[in-house]
C-alpha cells in the first residue's frame, strides 16, 4: 500500500481550487441558510449559472473576462429574483422544493440537445479560458514544493479562487456585523419581531438570496476554470454536498464552510484514495474499483446524518447560535 | 396575518418578468440557429483532441444510413431513447446519421416514418429498434425501408394517446405522492428519501422475479412486503428516535436528503450503474382502442392504480384507523389529547406509504421501462411538484397535482424536445406557487 500518494493526493485537496469553489458556494449556502434561515437547494443552479455565464459569452461571442462575470452576474440576480417572488413569503420548504426544482430546470435546459450549439449539451463546454489567462503572470511550467506541484495554470486559478474565497469572507464578516446583517439574523430567529420592528422581510430576504446566489455563481465560476464545464456537474448532489461542508464547518459561521470544505476534501479524497488501494491489494475482495467510488457518497450521506442530528453547530459554530429554524 | 400577505397583487408586473426570460431564452435559440456559433462549437468540444474522429461530442455514438432502393434519403428524423437518455438528430444529403450517447447501454433508436417520403415505410423489424453496444465505441443501426402505404397518425390521435399515457402516469406518480402527502400531513417532514423507497419496490421485483426467477406475481408481493418492513423500520430506527429527540422539522428534512444520498448510493454499490428490464416490461403495444394503442401491461398497470387509489381513498374516509390519520394531519396535539396513539398512526403512515412507493416504483418500472439505481429519484421532484400542486398534506389533493402533473408531462412531448419534457411540470410548479400557494386543494393556513 502506497501510503505516501494516499497522503499525497490528500493533501492536494487542502489548497485546490476545487476545495475553494466549494468554500465559496458553502460561505453563499452559509449568508442563506446559516444567517437569515432560507432553505436554498438550488446552489447547484447558481453555480451552473455562474459556469456557463462565463463559459457562453467567452467562447461564443469572445467577450472579455470582465463582460463573461457580469453575464453571470446578471443571469444569477435574475434566477434568484424568480425563485425569491413566488417563495420567500411562504413556509421554509416551499423555497426548498422549488430551489431544487429550477436547479433541476436548467440543468435539464443545459442539457437538452436542442440548444447543443449554445451549451454543447451533455458533453458542455470547454477551452473558454483563453480570455484570463492572458493575465496569467506565472511562467510556464510546472512547479510548487512537497505534494502541492502543479502547472501555472493550475497555480493561476487557484490563487484566483483562494484571493476571491478570502475576500468573500471578509465581506461576510463586515456585512454580519452590520446592521443589515443583525436584520437577517433577527429574521433567521423570529421574523414576526423583526417584522414588528418595521423592517421589510420580504425584501431583507430577497436581499440574502440574491448576495449568497451570487456568492454561488462565482463558485461556479472558480469550479469550471481549471477544467471543461458539463451540466452533469450540477446535479441535485452538488447542493448536499456543499450543505455537507456548510454543516461540517458550522451553518453560521465565516470559517466554517472553508474549514468544512477543507477537511471534507481532505478526508473525502484520503477515503477514496485508501479504499481504492485497498481494493487494488485485495483487502476487499468483494469490492470493485467501481464500487469503491460509490462508497463515498454513502458515507456523504451518512456524515450529513450524523452531523445535523449530533453535532448541528458543526466544527466551528457556538451552540447558542444553532442555525435551525423550529 | 400571514395568509393575507400570500395574494399577489403585482400579477402585471411578474408576468412581464417571465415573459423577459423567456425572451431571453429565444435569444438563446436565435443564437443557435446561427450556423457560424455551429462552427465556433465544433471545434471546441473537450473530447475534440482526444478522439480525432468526425463527430467528437460523445464516447460512444450509434450510426446509421437511411437509403431506399440505393437513394438517401435527406431529413429523416431518428431519436434515441434509454437509460434515462434522449436525443434525436435528422439525416443528412447522403442519409447519414449519427447520435452521440453518453454510456454503453442498450438504447431504442426510432425512426419517424412521418419524415420518410410519401409511399416510404419501414418495411421490416418496425420503425424502432434495439441497438446495444458490442466491445467498440459505435455501433450501426439499419432500417429496411420499402414501398408502401403508411398509417400516419393524426395530431388528435396523438394528443388521446398521450392523454392516456399521461393520466397512466399520473397515477403511478399519485401513488407515490399520497404516501408523501400523508407522511407530510402527518409528520411534517418533506422526505426526500420517498425517492429510494420508489426505487426499493422496483429493485426487490428485479431481484426476486429476475435474479432469483419467482413467479411475477410472487415477486410483486415480496417486493411489496420488503417494502412495507422498509417503511416501519425506517421510522423505527431514524424517525420515531429523531421525533423523540424533538428535532427541528429543517433538520429532519436534511437527514431525510442525507438519507436518500446514503440509500441511493447503496443500490448504485449492489445493482451497479445498468438499466435491468423486468418481465413483460418490452411488450408490443398491441390492443388497439380507436386510436389508442396500449399493451396489457399499461391496462393493469392503470387498473392497480385506479383499485389501490380507491383502497386508500376508503381507508382514510370510512375506517377508523384513517380517520385517527386524518386526525394527526389535522392537529397531531388535540389528536394525542383525544386518545389517538398519534406514533402508532404514523407508523401506520410511513408502512402504508411505503408500500405505496414501492408499488409506484414497480409500475414506474414498467412505464419508463426499466429498472435502474436512481430511477426513484428521477421522479422525487415531479412527485413533489404533485404534492405542492395539490396542496401540501392533503391526500386527495396529491391525486388531482399527479394526474396534473402526469398529463403536463406527456402532453408536453408534442411541443417540447422529449429530453425536456420533465422541464415543463417543475415550470408549472412555480407558477402555481405564484397564484396559488396553497395549492389547490389546499388550506391557506397551511402555508404561513
Amino acid at each position: 500500500m502506497d501510503w505516501g500518494a494516499i497522503f499525497g493526493n490528500a493533501v492536494v485537496e487542502l489548497i485546490s481550487p476545487t476545495t475553494a469553489a466549494y468554500a465559496l458556494a458553502a460561505l453563499g449556502l452559509a449568508i442563506h441558510f446559516g444567517y437569515t434561515g432560507l432553505l436554498n437547494f438550488g446552489q447547484a443552479g447558481f453555480m451552473l449559472l455562474g459556469a456557463y455565464g462565463y463559459a457562453i459569452p467567452a467562447l461564443k461571442l469572445g467577450w472579455p473576462v470582465w463582460a463573461c462575470v457580469l453575464t453571470s452576474i446578471v443571469a444569477s440576480v435574475i434566477f434568484a429574483l424568480i425563485l425569491g417572488i413566488p417563495t420567500l413569503r411562504l413556509r421554509a420548504d416551499y423555497l426548498a422544493i422549488v430551489t431544487i426544482a429550477a436547479a433541476e430546470v436548467l440543468r435539464l435546459v443545459f442539457t437538452t440537445n436542442t440548444f447543443q450549439d449554445v451549451t454543447g449539451s451533455a458533453n458542455g463546454l470547454s477551452e473558454y479560458q483563453a480570455g484570463l489567462l492572458q493575465f496569467n503572470p506565472f511562467p510556464p511550467g510546472r512547479y510548487g514544493f512537497g505534494p502541492w506541484i502543479f502547472d501555472n495554470r493550475v497555480w493561476f486559478f487557484l490563487v484566483i479562487a483562494w484571493i476571491v474565497v478570502a475576500l468573500a469572507a471578509v465581506f461576510t464578516w463586515l456585512i454580519m456585523r452590520s446592521p443589515w446583517g443583525r436584520v437577517v439574523k433577527g429574521i433567521r430567529e423570529d421574523e414576526d419581531a423583526v417584522r414588528a420592528l418595521g423592517k421589510n422581510v420580504y425584501s431583507y430576504k430577497m436581499q440574502s438570496l440574491i448576495l449568497g446566489g451570487l456568492f454561488g455563481t462565482f463558485a461556479g465560476i472558480l469550479f469550471v476554470l481549471p477544467r471543461a464545464v458539463v451540466p452533469s456537474y450540477f446535479q441535485p448532489s452538488l447542493t448536499f454536498f456543499v450543505y455537507a461542508i456548510l454543516l461540517l464547518g458550522g451553518a453560521a459561521t465565516i470559517l466554517g464552510p472553508i474549514v468544512g470544505s477543507i477537511v471534507f476534501w481532505v478526508l473525502l479524497s484520503f477515503f477514496s484514495g485508501f479504499v481504492a488501494r485497498a481494493v487494488e491489494a485485495g483487502w476487499l475482495p468483494f469490492m470493485t474499483q467501481v464500487q469503491a467510488g460509490q462508497l463515498r457518497f454513502i458515507l456523504v450521506g451518512i456524515a450529513i446524518m450524523l452531523i445535523v442530528v449530533f453535532m448541528p453547530q458543526g466544527i466551528l459554530g457556538n451552540k447558542k447560535e444553532l442555525a435551525f429554524v423550529k | 396575518m400571514e395568509s393575507t400577505r400570500t395574494v399577489p397583487t403585482h400579477s402585471a408586473g411578474r408576468w412581464l418578468l417571465f415573459l423577459g426570460i423567456l425572451l431571453s431564452a429565444l435569444t438563446l435559440s436565435g443564437i443557435a440557429a446561427s450556423p457560424a456559433m455551429a462552427e465556433d462549437g465544433s471545434t471546441a468540444t473537450p473530447t475534440a483532441s482526444a478522439t480525432p474522429t468526425e463527430e467528437p461530442e460523445y464516447d460512444f455514438t450509434i450510426k446509421g444510413i437511411v437509403k431506399n432502393d440505393g437513394e438517401p434519403i435527406e431529413g429523416v428524423t431518428i431519436s434515441v431513447e434509454g437509460n434515462g437518455f434522449q436525443a434525436d438528430t435528422e439525416t443528412d444529403a447522403e442519409g447519414r446519421w449519427t447520435i452521440g450517447v453518453p454510456e454503453k447501454a442498450t438504447y431504442k433508436v426510432t425512426l419517424d416514418e412521418d419524415t420518410l417520403p410519401k409511399g416510404v415505410i419501414v418495411k421490416e423489424g418496425g420503425a424502432t429498434r434495439d441497438a446495444e453496444f458490442g466491445q467498440t465505441k459505435n455501433v450501426t443501426v439499419a432500417f429496411f425501408l420499402g414501398e408502401g402505404v403508411r398509417v400516419t397518425v393524426s395530431f388528435f390521435d396523438q394528443l388521446v394517446q398521450r392523454i392516456v399515457s399521461g393520466l397512466n402516469f399520473g397515477l403511478l406518480l399519485a401513488l407515490a405522492a399520497i404516501g408523501l402527502s400523508l407522511i407530510f400531513g402527518t409528520t411534517g417532514l418533506s422526505n426526500f428519501a420517498h425517492a429510494e423507497l420508489i426505487t426499493f419496490g422496483a429493485l426487490m421485483v428485479l431481484t426476486f422475479g429476475v435474479t432469483l426467477d419467482w413467479p411475477l406475481w410472487i415477486a410483486i408481493i415480496t417486493s411489496l412486503v420488503l417494502s412495507a418492513a422498509l417503511g416501519w423500520s425506517l421510522d423505527a430506527v431514524i424517525w420515531k428516535p429523531l421525533r423523540r429527540k424533538g428535532v427541528g422539522l429543517v433538520q429532519l428534512m436534511i437527514v431525510s436528503i442525507g438519507l436518500s444520498l446514503a440509500l441511493r448510493y447503496t443500490f448504485q454499490l449492489f445493482y451497479g450503474g445498468s438499466t435491468e428490464q423486468l418481465p413483460g416490461a418490452t411488450l408490443p403495444s398491441d390492443i388497439r382502442f380507436g386510436a389508442v394503442a396500449l399493451s396489457w401491461v399499461d391496462l393493469v398497470s392503470m387498473g392497480v392504480s385506479i383499485l389501490v387509489l380507491l383502497a386508500v381513498a376508503f381507508f382514510l374516509l370510512r375506517t377508523r384507523i384513517g380517520k385517527a390519520t386524518r386526525a394527526v394531519s389535522d392537529n397531531s396535539s388535540l389528536a394525542a389529547a383525544s386518545g389517538i396513539d398519534v406514533d402508532r398512526v404514523i407508523r401506520i403512515v410511513w408502512v402504508v406509504g411505503s408500500v405505496l412507493a414501492g408499488l409506484s416504483g414497480i409500475l414506474w418500472a414498467y412505464f419508463r421501462p426499466g429498472v435502474s439505481w436512481d430511477m426513484g429519484f428521477q421522479i422525487l421532484l415531479l412527485v413533489f411538484a404533485a404534492v405542492t400542486l395539490g396542496g401540501l398534506g392533503t391526500a386527495f389533493g396529491a391525486l388531482v397535482g399527479s394526474l396534473i402533473v402526469g398529463l403536463f408531462v406527456e402532453l408536453s412531448t408534442l411541443w417540447l424536445p422529449s429530453d425536456m419534457k420533465y422541464v415543463g411540470a417543475l415550470v408549472i410548479l412555480i407558477l402555481v406557487l405564484l397564484f396559488r400557494p396553497q395549492g389547490i386543494l389546499g388550506r391557506r393556513e397551511r402555508i404561513g
